[in-house]
């Protein structure tokens, strides 16, 4: 019973990572291929550790399957919250039919103004 | 001191979870990798100004939270999903800004992190009260009306459980 549920959610999880690399390749720039990459891939690969804890129950893998699932669910916005940052302040535009960037508006006042408030 | 302590016992017992057994040699090396780290790195983490507040109704609205948060993600999911095998891809990108009334650290910090894993929304920068937000397809022009769509749905529970 348990293995059947285990793949069915490899299944999945796979199908999702799958989505999210078409979504890589075919977005158009670094910050809509950071949405494919944080939301299909983070919630496939956690199908994929849940199948795993399923499969095994709680041994030695199921536990560390857990507890991978939990650290990606924290670590995977946090890096593309720093990529999206990064490449921001780094210059790297957004795709040319873009409608709006609020961000870029008030970056140079607030670079010039001085007060970067640590957030 | 505290926070020494509460560093030695979360690192012992992710590591204890981590091996999955009792033997003596396993528990001897992480409570001495433990130790060293809450010796050595303290200092590296985040202090808290105020003291995280374990109150029984804010456990309650957390577990309440937990489902709609999974609702969003499964939602995102497919809405992503969409939208990347689309063959036209209807996507209508930019970053917008959004004003939070969460005032704690801890509470922007899942905000954040709740809004990048649900529809079509990623944090890019948090800049006191105010949240930019690379939004993949921005469906209304007016910032009080994008506020309410990306913002509102988990504030209400945010604030309870974070202030």
């Amino acid at each position: 019973m348990s293995e059947t549920v285990g793949i069915i959610f490899f299944i999945i999880g796979g199908l999702f990572d799958l989505f999210g690399c078409i979504g890589l390749v075919r977005l158009p720039d670094i910050y809509n291929r950071l949405q494919a990459a944080t939301k299909c891939v983070t919630l496939g690969t956690c199908f994929i550790l849940f199948g795993a804890f399923f499969w095994s129950g709680f041994s030695a893998m199921g536990i560390k399957a857990l507890l991978c699932a939990a650290f990606i669910l924290i670590t995977s916005p946090t890096a593309a919250h720093a990529l999206a940052r990064g490449s921001h302040i780094f210059g790297v535009k957004l795709w040319e039919k873009s409608l709006m960037d609020k961000y870029a508006e008030d970056e140079e006042g607030r670079l010039s103004g001085g007060k970067v408030e640590k957030a | 001191m505290t926070k020494k302590m509460t560093i030695f016992l979360v690192t012992l017992v992710t590591w204890l979870l981590l091996t999955w057994s009792l033997d003596p040699e396993e528990v001897i090396a992480g409570v001495t990798v433990a130790l060293l780290i809450s010796v050595l790195f303290s200092n590296l983490f985040l202090s808290q100004g105020k003291k995280t507040n374990f109150a029984p109704r804010r456990l309650g609205w957390f577990l309440l939270y937990l489902p709609v948060f999974f609702y969003y993600v499964i939602k995102a999911n497919f809405d992503v999903a969409y939208r990347v095998l689309h063959p036209e891809m209807p996507i209508n990108p930019g970053i917008v800004k959004v004003k939070t009334t969460l005032k704690t650290q801890t509470g922007k910090t899942f905000l954040a992190n709740s809004i990048t894993l649900t529809p079509g929304t990623l944090t890019v920068d948090i800049v006191g009260d105010w949240l930019y937000v690379h939004w993949i397809n921005i469906s209304t022009l007016d910032p009080e009306e994008q506020t309410k769509l990306i913002v509102t749905r988990f504030e209400r529970f945010l604030r309870r459980i974070y202030e």
